[in-house]
């Protein structure tokens, strides 16, 4: 019996039909939920500049972020500044987080001079600047927020991921990777900078020495940490001469 | 069982032993390997495929008798990657902090074998509701051995459960629980071959309990 299902026309009219109808719903969840998303990415920002530079509600060895409702209050309080960056020119914008540092990177790419956003923030007299970074993980893209002094050594950081392994890459957000970048130097005495290098080598598991510019590397997650070190180096060097105009 | 006929029941708890999904079956093993290096992941991914699955089946159930048969197979995928991104959409703009424990999920979702294998064998020839235990019962069977497998290798490859140290502290100099005994986690755990091994062990244990599961040669 041949079935009605089976010709040719109906095969093409069901697969119109049905793109059409998928494609609509889809771009309509989409484009409806779009404001609630970027309002949700807007506010992870603010938490994860925050959290860079100790504003965290952080209980034993989990990391947690300010809640949601105070994150924008909170931002307002603690962050005193923010400075855009652009070649030589520094001027100051309130809306400096929402710079996309993916599509500055792109800029840069194309020959057009990057905008750096720096967040000056202060808490217990303490003066925090955290600068954005971002890189290729194994699997996709790694970012984070790195929070210095004004010797440009760590004073906290907070790293993220797309798609990393779960278990091995993606604990690259976990307490104990993160908070080993503490303390660590990114500077030589002589003022090389120098980065900071997430290394297989056990010379220093109890991370005591802060001046040897390395951090211990998670097992399996050889890529994800490399691609760490590529970021903190890369991006952070930009900021170089900024810090250099502090000391005078 | 009062609700379920006895028919019905089986398509339940078939999947959960002699015809798991993974161990018997031998489908979704490529997720089963990536995600299980934490139980927390392997939880997640075990609910994220019976919410998919369970609700695919429903649809191409609806859908069967009007889907051409020569474009089945892509008819499936669009129900699947159509569900998962409406997952993920509304996740992402309500629960935005479960949504990133799940994005690593989503892509491994569409692909997973089980979800097309059902669809294929199962929903494309009954009814919704059985279907609908149909895709329960194989979600459950393979988030079992999901789970297992997580607990077994997050256990002795990072010595935690859930994130929780349960085996001591194995910082070098603040030792305690199993530790200061000597222990140390296998870090081999958390790597994919041994998820395979996991799974090996359980499929050998499940054969030896039950021979009429053995092929004869």
């Amino acid at each position: 019996m041949s079935k009605r299902t089976d010709s040719n026309g109906y095969t093409m009219i069901f697969a119109v039909i049905m793109v059409l109808v998928v494609g609509s719903l889809l771009a309509f969840l989409a484009s409806s939920l779009k404001p609630n998303i970027d309002e949700n990415k807007r506010i992870e920002k603010q938490q994860n500049i925050l959290y860079a530079m100790g504003v965290n509600e952080n209980e034993g060895t989990s990391a947690n972020f300010v809640s949601t409702n105070v994150a924008g209050d909170m931002f307002q309080e603690y962050i005193k500044k923010q400075i855009v960056i652009e070649g030589n020119k520094i001027s100051e914008s309130q809306d400096a987080y929402l710079i996309d540092v993916k599509k500055q990177q792109a800029n840069a790419k194309d020959g057009k001079v990057r905008k750096l956003p720096l967040f000056v923030g202060k808490k217990d007299g303490k003066t925090f600047y955290v600068a954005p970074i971002r890189g290729k993980g194994l699997w996709d893209a790694i970012w984070g927020y790195v929070a210095l002094d004004e010797n440009m050594i760590v004073q906290g950081a907070y790293f993220d991921h797309k798609g990393e392994t779960p278990g091995l890459g993606a604990n690259i957000k976990q307490r104990y990777f993160m908070d080993d970048f503490i303390g660590e130097h990114l500077m030589s005495d002589t003022g090389v900078f120098k980065g900071i290098t997430v290394a297989k080598g056990n010379n220093d598991p109890k991370n005591e020495d802060k001046t040897d510019y390395e951090v211990d590397a998670i097992a399996g997650a050889t890529i994800t940490g490399d691609g760490v070190s590529a970021m903190i180096k890369k991006d952070l060097a930009m900021y170089v001469p900024y810090f250099k105009t502090l000391k005078k | 069982m009062g609700l379920l006929s006895k028919k019905d029941a089986k398509l339940i708890t078939d999947p959960l032993a002699d015809n798991n999904p993974i161990t018997i079956q031998v489908l979704g093993i490529c997720s089963a390997l990536a995600i299980t290096a934490e139980l927390k992941a392997s939880i997640v991914m075990a609910i994220s495929v019976m919410f998919v699955l369970g609700l695919g089946n429903v649809v191409i159930s609806l859908m069967r008798n009007i889907i051409p048969s020569k474009i089945r197979i892509i008819v499936q995928l669009i129900v699947v990657a159509t569900l998962v991104i409406i997952v993920d959409l509304v996740l992402k703009a309500f629960a935005y902090e479960l949504s990133k424990t799940l994005s690593v999920f989503v892509g491994l979702i569409i692909t997973n074998c089980i979800i097309m294998g059902r669809f294929e064998a199962f929903a494309l020839g009954n009814g919704p509701w059985r279907s609908f235990l149909d895709g329960i019962g194989n979600a459950v069977g393979y988030g079992v051995i999901l789970i297992i497998v997580g607990f077994f290798r997050e256990l002795l490859g990072a010595g935690t459960l859930l994130g929780y140290p349960v085996l001591g502290n194995p910082i070098p100099g603040e030792l305690s629980g199993l530790y200061a005994y000597g222990y140390e986690n296998n870090g081999f755990m958390l790597l994919s071959p041994m998820a395979l091994i996991v799974v090996g062990i359980l499929i050998w244990i499940q054969r030896s309990r039950n021979t009429s599961l053995i092929e004869e040669n």
